[in-house]
């Protein structure tokens, strides 16, 4: 049987290519992470807050036209029809729904089904393909309830008040989400940030997700910082940039974080088990849920879930695409 | 559980040895009796769940969770407890009974029981408890703690030496019960036979030039300083024991040596390895202590012996007290008394006056690669730790070479934003291969230096390593050299650091591979 989306993610009917890792004329563009959306494209179509985390990040003009869909309006070209889901990864995140010939198929990009303030919550879509993420894709992955993992962090700055707590989180998505963890959990104190993430938590509080005080890391005194709370990326946690904090306590947030031999390979102090993906669980009720006869598996370890789907009777695939990293890159986590 | 689960987790991830410290501190201050004793002994290695083996364990799980995806499970994560704890599927609403009740569980269930038990554990636990209970079970602990560490902090605690910890050390058994009373001011010092027990080593001072004018040769003795571990050899009424220096047990991987000892007494000597008392390097040594269970062919190639130098015993009688001589005097009659296969007496070099010896050293050093020699005060007792004017180490001038930086590395802790573990090598043709990697010997604002140069010249990144331009030389001293298939250049170095940062001179000028040969002739 033919598919209405080929394994390069193309779309014939629409001549549209979702998520592609080169310019292309048209792209659908799931979220804002940079290995899904990259500059360049001709013409863009993606949710209104993804068309703004593009701008912000790439500029303006980093792609020569921007068509804004908002989740739930199916729109209509040549024969086919494109319709935006929640997929709660990031403020924005979409899954891509499309119908042509009598077939569904739905590309989830990243997405997580967990709870979070900071991203429209995730909606099972029913499809008969199902191109699903494998970030952890494996059963040694049961991601914690986040509140658990930033009662921990709270518990060290408590215990610890001489000491600045530095959280490496990616700047898009990540971030956010651990600040708004830790407003949740009631901390009100200022919230101090690495350069990199100034704008994009910014616009995060523009497009109306609450963040409290915010304030900018550099220039401030060791002593004024002790007792407080950093957010930066990864890179920055352990390099020199850490050095003006008072002998600082390295945190990381991530899903990787919950093995443990990687936590002490990467020096971190503190890991924080918060994940912006689906755990193993999550990953397999999704596929179920979808009631997909065919699973095409990217992004991640995919042999896990390949297998996994092949024993319940579906036909499933890996998809090697190109330009897609699994570990490390940003939207790896 | 919980406790002590945060307490591993603490101890695995927290690169600051005082904050372990201060960790080990609260945990043994807070918990009470058994707990805490049970904690002790895990995390020195004094328990052992006999029943519970890692292929236990993986059945347990594998009766759960499919073997494919727990292969490629146990592919990605590299560590078969981690793992097990992580991949568990099952989560029941309950809490973990507290460390010794655990302890007694697993030790009392029947084989046949076990892994129903063990399943019905894994599914109260919370994940990072999971993963302190397969630590537990398994006794594998692998999180950068040491026994002296625990015992450090138990002093640290109770304001009584570390000494006087390890001397009844090795009378005591889990929890501990007597041992935390003492600590504590509760009770009287636990009463434990000498004859099973380890005692603190006397340790020496190093000696330079200068310090001579001062001492008279006479009043010394004098023995080559050999090129193995320290061992205390113990031989009771209920059998031979040998602990390293730091008390911990090594019998295990000795039975050539223990099993072959007559007499009774307590002995201080070196342990080496080499058939008809004829000493080899240090990297035979090493072979044998990488064991935990010795191994049959490694004994017949690689036979194990002891060069005594102390007696601290003589059968049941405590001689510390008296001086050297009298305490060779001592020892030279109980040899003569007990015929030995395994243990032969460290040779006194006789000598004149400190020139004579100088020059013996260099020709030890020259022509058997002697680390140098020992001097010892001939009226001294036996005094544990390092008393200041007794026993002296004269070592050989380090070999130096003058080698290239090559890698470098981000270093642990208060050193984690500074490159500052360097891979360096020596020209082979007209490339360099790596010799060795140091990590000390410079001063904070060289590192501060070297970081600035290293960012400044780097060629390529691997995760936390650099690759730098080859264009930085170090002066590098180092105790002796062997041929290793561990580096690319075939030669390794022992103990080596950074002498002096060579900002001045031309990587060209470096040495080359063929120059290291004059130092593996030495050993």
């Amino acid at each position: 049987m033919g598919f209405i989306i080929d394994r390069n993610l193309y779309v014939p009917e629409i001549d549209a290519w979702i998520d592609p890792s080169e310019p292309k004329a048209r792209a659908i563009i799931t979220h804002g992470h940079a290995d899904h959306a990259r500059s360049g494209h001709g013409a863009v179509l993606a949710t209104p807050d993804t068309i703004e985390i593009m701008k912000v990040r790439y500029g303006e003009d980093c792609a020569g036209q921007f068509q804004g869909l908002d989740f739930h309006e199916p729109l209509t070209i040549n024969g086919a029809t494109v319709t935006f889901f929640p997929a709660g990864h990031i403020l924005g995140s979409a899954q891509v729904l499309i119908e042509a010939e009598g077939q569904r198929a739905v590309v989830t990009g990243d997405y997580k089904r967990l709870r979070d303030r900071t991203a429209q919550p995730y909606e099972a879509v029913s499809c008969d393909l199902l191109i699903t993420e494998a970030t952890f894709g494996l059963p040694v992955f049961q991601h914690p309830d986040p509140k658990d993992e930033i009662a921990r962090l709270l518990k060290s700055v408590a215990a610890q008040p001489e000491r600045s707590h530095l959280v490496g989180s990616y700047a898009l998505g990540k971030a956010q989400r651990v600040i708004a963890l830790l407003r949740d959990a009631g901390w009100d104190k200022p919230i101090y940030l690495h350069g990199a993430m100034t704008r994009l938590c910014e616009l995060y509080e523009a497009l109306g997700v609450e963040l409290g005080e915010l304030l900018p890391a550099t220039g401030m005194g060791k002593a004024e910082m002790m007792g407080q709370i950093v957010i930066a990326p990864p890179s920055a946690i352990r390099d020199r940039w850490s050095r003006r904090f008072p002998d600082p306590v390295v945190c990381q947030a991530s899903g990787w974080m919950s093995v443990k031999q990687r936590a002490r390979q990467a020096l971190v102090e503190l890991p924080l088990v918060i994940s912006d993906h689906c755990d193993w669980d999550e990953l397999t009720v999704s596929i179920l849920e979808s009631g997909a006869g065919t699973v095409w598996v990217t992004h991640g370890r995919e042999d896990a879930l390949v297998y996994w789907c092949r024993q319940q009777g579906l036909n499933a695939e890996p998809l090697a695409l190109p330009g897609l990293d699994d570990d490390g890159g940003e939207g790896g986590e | 559980m919980k406790r002590f689960a945060d307490l591993l987790e603490l101890l695995a991830l927290t690169p600051s040895r005082t904050r372990k410290i201060e960790a080990l501190k609260r945990y043994f201050t807070e918990v009470p009796d058994p707990d805490r004793g049970i904690a002790l002994a895990v995390l020195t290695s004094e328990m052992d769940i006999r029943n519970v083996k890692p292929a236990l364990l993986r059945d347990t799980v594998l009766a759960e969770v499919d073997e494919t995806l727990f292969r490629l499970s146990y592919d990605y994560v590299g560590d078969l407890g981690e793992t097990i704890a992580l991949i568990w599927p099952h989560k029941a609403e309950g809490e973990l009974p507290g460390l010794s009740v655990l302890v007694d569980l697993l030790n009392h269930t029947s084989k046949a029981e076990l892994p129903k038990v063990i399943g019905g554990l894994l599914s109260q636990a919370a994940i990072h408890e999971r993963w302190a209970l397969v630590k537990l079970a398994t006794g594998a602990l692998r999180i950068g703690v040491s026994a002296r560490l625990a015992k450090t902090a138990l002093a640290e605690m109770s304001g009584i030496e570390l000494q006087e910890i390890e001397e009844v050390w090795h009378g005591l058994k889990p929890p501990y019960g007597n041992l935390f009373a003492w600590l504590e001011g509760k009770a009287a010092r636990p009463d434990v036979d000498h004859a099973a027990r380890f005692h603190p080593l006397m340790l020496s001072n190093p000696i330079e030039d200068k310090d001579f004018d001062k001492l008279d040769p006479r009043d010394f003795s004098a023995e080559w300083k050999w090129d193995g571990i320290r061992v205390q050899i113990v031989m009771g009424a209920q059998g031979v024991s040998m602990f390293s220096r730091t008390g911990d047990e090594i019998s295990a991987s000795f039975p050539d040596v223990v099993g072959n000892v007559m007499g009774q007494g307590v002995l201080d000597g070196e342990l080496l390895v080499g058939h008809d008392f004829d000493a080899r390097s240090f990297n035979d040594l090493q072979q044998r202590l990488n064991r935990k269970v010795a191994q049959g062919k490694q004994m017949l190639e690689l036979p194990a012996f002891v060069r005594i130098y102390d007696m601290l015993f003589d059968g049941d009688e405590d001689i510390r007290a008296l001086g050297w001589e009298e305490r060779r005097a001592r020892l030279e009659a109980w040899f003569a008394r007990n015929r030995q296969t395994r243990l032969d007496l460290s040779e006194i070099l006789p000598f004149g006056d400190w020139n004579d010896l100088g020059a013996l050293r260099r020709q030890g050093a020259d022509e058997h690669g002697h680390e140098g020699v020992m001097i010892k005060l001939r009226t001294a007792p036996y005094v544990p730790g390092r008393p200041k004017g007794f026993w002296f180490k004269w070592k050989r001038d380090p070999n130096v070479v003058d080698a290239v930086l090559m890698y470098a590395q981000r270093g642990h802790g208060k050193r984690s934003s500074y490159y500052s573990d360097y891979t360096f090598g020596v020209w082979k043709g007209n490339e360099i291969v790596p010799i060795g990697k140091a990590y000390f010997g410079f001063t904070d604002e060289e590192l501060k230096q070297l970081d600035k140069w290293i960012r400044a010249n780097t060629t390529g990144s691997f995760g936390p390593v650099r690759e730098v331009k080859k264009e930085l030389v170090f002066e590098v001293a180092f105790d002796s050299a062997q041929k290793s298939g561990r580096h690319k250049s075939g030669v390794a170095l022992r103990f080596p650091r950074i002498s002096r940062i060579r900002w001045d001179k031309p990587a060209q000028e470096a040495a080359r591979l063929e120059d290291m040969d004059a130092f593996l002739g030495a050993s």
